[in-house]
């Protein structure tokens, strides 16, 4: 797993807001079919990264490659097309929208009738479309395992069950690469278990590459195959769970040991 | 929060699950109201099918407000305007290259909707007040436009227009144009609700509910912000041509902002981003006037109307029942007749049980 050659290539990126430095010179490469962490205090640039690959900022320097190509100023609206797919830190669902009708809008770059022909529902194809796709979003719902809640309005579901929606609208993409930002957080331990073994589920079934920020460390170091570590908007390190793990720079700036403590035994 | 189905109303197939009414009881219902309005002619008298012609043209333009403001979220106070370039093309249309008038309504569309695009444009990089005060601006150029275009809308003196012709037989007649408009709307609403369960319609919603969001999806944001305006123009500019050639006269002066205010007041008191609410609030606001002057006349020459004088003040009492409504629908049910309807059915539906 993961010894291909990589989907996605940061070169170089920095990113300043005025004189703020969001991301200095950071690098990195994941690799087709891995799951890849992005892990640091906060504050240290790990969204910022992620909205750099998902199209919402530009980097002030440095370039971004996906899957051959150079992806560094291309549009957000774009990248749905060309298999990026993302979930938000704080949820982003459409609230208003029944839970089916979310999962149907990551189908939007898949489709292809406009509005007139969908107006037209009957002739021209759209209800056919429609039908077709809806076969392919009930399977991500069972996946899920959210049948129950299909019909149900977003806004009114628990933050756990929004958690899962936002999660099944970034799969309907069909993303080659799918970012996920703290796909576990606010979950008790039961979800999160649920949350680690779908994220591997998609990972090895559905042959997505993963790009995911998250905080708890266990589940990091469950699931990664290969761990970045970011501080003050700086790479610091990158490599195994195990290997960063010990990384002394990375227990002083993440694990919270201070400087005298001997750096060679591992944290529980 | 899960949409309640009547016992025994089962959805074997996706395509059983996407239609526009969900329930057998509901689509009974649908066409058991288009049976009865095909009737209406027959009974009612014509004052009152002027009245139901006027809800037809006027809830197609809010529909189309409807679709602008309710599901795209954004902002228009010029809707009349292009409801007053719809009547105004159609009827130039008509004069000026003799275009059969049942041709000339949907050009008209058209040509309102182009139009709209232009003046929608600035929806790609405006939202909120900032949007609000540009539509004010394509109210007010559209305005003046119309007052100084004598070619186009004949001045102050307005425009005479001519009543649809198909194959010798002229809807002259409130009986006849009564099927006219109820055909339009029954076309133009279901578009509207096929739009709502498509790929575009989806991403109007989406883009209202959450833009951020919406164009990690691969929605293009400016695209479908000035689509809405289209779409929304095109819907106003097929009202207005109704209108025209119901009227058979349109003048300059009734396109002004009041206007366009009291098509928001539809849209707002009927339920924003609701297709069926657009036609209630049609009527309530063609309903509305009727009422208070039924109201009026009733007390009229009263102890009443000698104390207050209500007799003589008719007209200012209309404007401020409508203000009236318009403020106890916000605070009391902003999501308009729409919900009122459902918070109805779901009652009945659960009757005696309803907790």
């Amino acid at each position: 797993m993961g010894d291909h050659a990589p989907i996605l290539q940061a070169d170089s990126v920095s990113l300043r807001f005025g004189g703020i430095r969001a991301l200095t010179e950071v690098s990195f490469a994941v690799r087709q079919g891995e799951v890849f962490s992005v892990i640091g205090p906060n504050g240290a640039g790990k969204t910022s990264m992620l909205n750099i690959v998902s199209g919402r900022y530009r980097p002030t320097e440095g370039r971004i490659l996906f899957d051959g190509g150079e992806i560094t100023r291309m549009r957000p609206n774009r990248r749905a097309a060309i298999g990026i797919g993302r979930t938000f830190q704080n949820l982003a669902l459409f609230g208003h929208m029944s839970v089916l009708d979310n999962i149907m809008v990551g189908r939007h770059h898949l489709l292809r009738s406009g509005f007139l022909s969908g107006m037209a529902w009957w002739i021209g194809g759209a209800q056919r479309e429609e039908l077709a796709h809806r076969r392919e979003v009930e399977e991500i719902i069972d996946f899920l395992g959210i049948q129950h809640i299909r019909k149900a309005q977003a806004g009114t579901l628990s933050y756990g069950l929004r958690k899962q929606v936002e999660l099944a609208r970034a799969v309907a993409l069909r993303p080659k690469l799918l970012l996920l930002d703290e796909p576990m957080a606010g979950m008790n331990l039961e979800e999160k278990e649920e949350m680690a073994r779908t994220i591997l589920d998609l990972n090895e079934e559905w042959g997505m590459t993963i790009m995911m920020i998250e905080h708890d460390m266990d589940v990091v170091m469950d699931i990664s195959h290969r761990v970045m570590v970011l501080d003050f908007g700086r790479k610091l390190t990158e490599g195994r769970p195990e290997e960063v793990l010990v990384h002394p720079e990375v227990r002083r700036a993440y694990l919270g040991e201070d400087d005298a403590a001997p750096a060679e035994t591992v944290p529980a | 929060m899960a949409v309640l189905a009547p016992t025994g109303d089962f959805r074997t197939s996706y395509r059983a699950d996407t239609t526009i009414f969900p329930t057998l009881g509901s689509r009974a219902a649908l066409w058991a109201g288009l049976a009865v309005l095909c009737f209406a002619p027959l009974v009612l008298d014509r004052y009152f099918l002027g009245l139901l012609i006027n809800v037809g043209t006027l809830s197609i333009a809010a529909l189309g407000l409807n679709i602008l403001v309710g599901f795209s979220g954004q902002i228009s106070i010029g809707h009349a305007a292009f409801f007053g370039l719809g009547a105004f093309a159609s009827a130039w249309l008509h004069e000026r290259f003799g275009i059969p008038v049942l041709l000339c309504i949907p050009i008209a569309g058209v040509m309102t909707a182009v139009v709209g695009l232009v003046f929608g444009a600035p929806a790609a990089r405006l939202k909120g007040l900032y949007l609000a005060i540009a539509t004010l601006a394509a109210q007010f150029i559209l305005e003046d436009f119309f007052a100084r275009a004598q070619w186009f809308t004949g001045g102050v003196s307005g425009r005479i227009t001519e009543s649809p012709v198909i194959g010798g037989f002229a809807f002259d007649r409130e009986e006849s144009y009564f099927y006219l408009v109820l055909a339009f709307v029954v076309v133009m609403f279901v578009a509207a609700a096929n739009l709502m369960r498509t790929r575009d319609g989806r991403a109007l919603v989406a883009v209202r509910d959450h833009y951020l969001s919406a164009e990690i999806m691969g929605i293009n944001l400016a695209y479908y912000r000035t689509l809405s305006f289209g779409i929304a123009s095109f819907y106003a500019g097929i009202g207005g041509a109704l209108y025209a050639h119901h009227l058979l006269f349109v003048s300059v002066e009734a396109f002004n902002i009041l206007f366009s205010i009291q098509f928001l007041g539809m849209v707002i008191i009927g339920g924003l981003g609701s297709i069926m609410g657009s036609l209630m609030g049609a009527a309530f606001m063609v309903a509305l006037p009727e009422v208070v002057q039924s109201g009026a006349d009733a007390i009229a020459g009263g102890a009443l109307d000698r104390m207050l004088k209500i007799g003589g003040n008719i007209s200012f009492l209309r404007e401020m029942a409508i203000g009236a409504a318009i403020i106890l629908f916000l605070i009391f049910e902003p999501d308009g007749l729409a919900r009122r309807w459902k918070l109805i059915k779901a009652y009945w539906k659960l009757y005696p049980y309803s907790h």
